[in-house]
């Protein structure tokens, strides 16, 4: 594996390293004997690591989110579906290699598993289109996931996206019917679903695969509605204030915990999923395990109405009192699901 | 795009008032000078070329409901600055500024009104309301607007019209989305009609959801339909983008949209489908 690339903010800790390397050239060398004093310098880069990430910045998590070795969705497949079985296409128009899924086993559990693929050199990228699914990826996906509600397999769906691919043959083949079909679909399957923000979270094109119930957050990836620096040039006419905008848009998985509407941060290796991808991949693996087995005691009804009142609950308004009845509560939390009519 | 709003404003006793703006405008489309009254008349409709120019909430009720028939409902509800948002401007300060500019709360206003023999639902979303982006409040009403013709089996007709999500509410407003797709769901599984109207302009967020998951999808002359931006497509791809892309004609061309229909004919044309639809029309409710 190639030396992990630092983040800008990470420059105390690159320093540090370099100072460490230069040790161990001595020490190569015969010269001295540093082996104290390298265990001393590794205790400060550990520090130090636990000083910046224990105060990362929205901005500074969009860029870990973003981080070129950060683990995709094909990395955690590889560590926790070892009979991983995929399914190509989406038998209308293509195989979109931005969204890649099929069948396998997690923890002892049969599972239909899809997520976003982001590719690693310019080979990768191009055929996962960065990351960027078109309409026949969102397509693909409600293949694969009608066919695991017909039989009774679990969802788990793993996004990492900056967005859906806003390009002319997304729209001539209507990207933005795709995801809408997605999103009215994905509360008519009867089986549980687990959806993980694992990256990048970007608008629309992450909420194509983003309907479930139970959606978990890794601590450095964020969620939001618009990019940050898109967000930046219509506010402030500038994409360099994408660190404002990042600021603003509360998208990191703390606010987004804090506002009611992911239920569960799952925590980093220090320094971000990248330090330690076999580690995440435990993490990840146990915490969607630990939910399946939870939802797998709720009959289909009683998961599609629980999906219902999840979603129905998001949202914070003000509602002046009607007379004559009384006001529903400013989206308080959610009464107890009730079953569906 | 320059477009004409007509504006009205309410007396002390609620009584609206139209008043004069510039007596003549100049059309976007064919440079034609039209008489805004004349314009009005013909439901904004350029008489030289057919241009389609926005229209206010009230009037495309006029145009959309039969006379008098439309009574809104869940007008009490109110954006508030959820993420206390911390721009180059006060999301508070806009919303009280469109509130000022438009008369009314928020993007949408839905209600109860007559189409042809129908009682239906109806929605309309209002461009000139922050670009009728959708917030927590376009979303609740018009989820409230689903449930409610799911509980009376009345069709649902929403007039759309949106930039896409509310920035400003950040994932609250994406989850906007959501929550409308899921009241869909629920009208589909019981069988009460739903027909989006797509008007100038009908983008991102609003068409990844309910305005493209009618069981008919209708679209006004010209109106520019789509995900992304033109400008977003050019910049992010550097592709040229053919005469007439995104537009309603275009669209009905690629599949999309299964009719468009010109202003002037959308009434009798929805009247006609839901009849189709519906052929029973609702009974009164058993006393
Ligand atoms: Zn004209």
């Amino acid at each position: 594996m190639p030396p992990l690339t630092l983040l800008p903010f990470e420059k105390p800790i690159a320093d540090l390293q370099a100072k460490l390397e230069e040790l161990r050239a001595l020490s190569a060398k015969g010269e001295v004997d540093v082996d104290a004093e390298a265990g001393l310098m590794e205790k400060k880069i550990q520090a130090m690591r636990q000083k910046i990430y224990g105060d990362l910045s929205p901005w500074q998590k969009v860029q870990v989110a973003r981080h070129p070795q950060r683990p995709y969705t094909r990395d955690y497949l590889e560590a926790l579906v070892p009979d991983f079985t995929e399914l190509h296409g989406d038998r209308l128009y293509g195989d979109d290699r931005a969204i890649q899924g099929g069948l396998g086993t997690l923890g002892g559990r049969r599972v239909l598993i899809l997520g976003t693929q982001k590719g690693r050199d310019t080979r990768t990228n191009l055929e996962c289109n960065f990351g960027c699914p078109r309409p026949e990826g969102y397509r693909k996906a409600l293949r694969l996931m009608r066919l695991a509600a017909r039989f009774g397999v679990p969802i788990v769906t793993l996004i990492d996206t900056p967005g859906a691919f806003p390009g002319l043959e997304s729209e001539e083949r209507h990207v933005a019917e795709a995801i809408a079909v997605n999103l009215r679909e994905m509360f008519t399957f009867p089986v549980p679903i687990v959806v993980t923000v694992i990256g990048e979270g970007g608008s629309g094109g992450a909420l194509g695969i983003g309907v479930g119930d139970r959606i978990l957050i890794l601590e450095h990836a964020y969620y939001s509605v618009i990019s940050p620096e898109g967000c930046a040039a219509i506010l402030w006419k500038d994409r360099a204030f994408a660190d404002r905008a990042s600021e603003a848009l509360k998208l990191t998985a703390q606010d987004l915990h804090q506002a009611g509407l992911v239920d569960e941060i799952l925590p980093e290796p220090l320094g971000g999923a990248h330090q330690d991808p076999p580690a995440m991949a435990r993490r990840l693996g146990e915490a969607i395990g630990r939910h399946l087995d939870e939802l797998s005691r709720l009959s289909g009804d009683e998961l599609l109405a629980g999906r219902y009142e999840k979603f129905r609950a998001m949202g914070v308004y003000a509602e002046e009192a009607a007379p004559a009845e009384t006001a529903p509560p400013e989206d308080a939390d959610a009464p107890p699901a009730e079953p569906a009519d | 795009m320059p477009f004409f709003r007509k504006r009205t404003y309410r007396n002390a006793d609620g009584k609206r008032k139209d008043m004069p703006g510039g007596l003549w405008l100049k059309c976007p489309s064919c440079s034609e000078i039209l008489y805004k009254r004349e314009l009005d008349d013909n439901l904004g409709v350029c008489r030289h070329c057919g241009h389609h120019f926005q229209l206010t909430r009230d009037q495309r009720i006029r145009c959309l409901a039969e006379p008098d028939s439309f009574v809104e409902f869940d007008t009490g509800i109110t954006s508030v600055d959820v993420l206390g948002f911390t721009g180059t401007d006060s999301y508070p300060d806009k919303l009280a500024g469109n509130i000022r500019k438009t008369g009314h709360k928020d993007a949408v206003s839905c209600g109860e009104a007559r189409i042809g023999d129908h009682e239906v639902a109806l929605g309309v979303m209002d461009f000139s309301f922050l670009g009728a982006s959708m917030g927590s409040v376009v979303g609740e009403k018009v989820t409230r607007l689903f449930e409610h013709g799911l509980e009376r089996r009345h069709p649902v007709v929403l007039c759309c019209a949106s930039g896409g999500a509310r920035m400003y509410e950040g994932m609250f407003s994406l989850m906007q989305m959501a929550k409308t797709s899921a009241a869909i769901a629920r009208l589909n599984a019981a069988a009460v009609p739903y027909i989006p109207v797509l008007t100038h302009p009908t983008m991102a967020g609003v068409m990844a959801s309910f305005a493209t998951l009618g069981d008919a999808i209708l679209a006004e002359p010209g109106a520019l339909i789509g995900f992304a931006g033109p400008r977003v497509i050019k910049e992010t791809t550097q592709q040229e983008l053919p005469e007439g892309f995104q537009r309603a004609e275009f669209l009905e061309k690629k599949g999309l949209i299964d009719l468009v229909v010109p202003r002037s004919e959308l009434r009798a044309t929805l009247a006609r489908l839901l009849d189709f639809l519906c052929p029973s029309p609702a009974a009164p409710e058993p006393v």
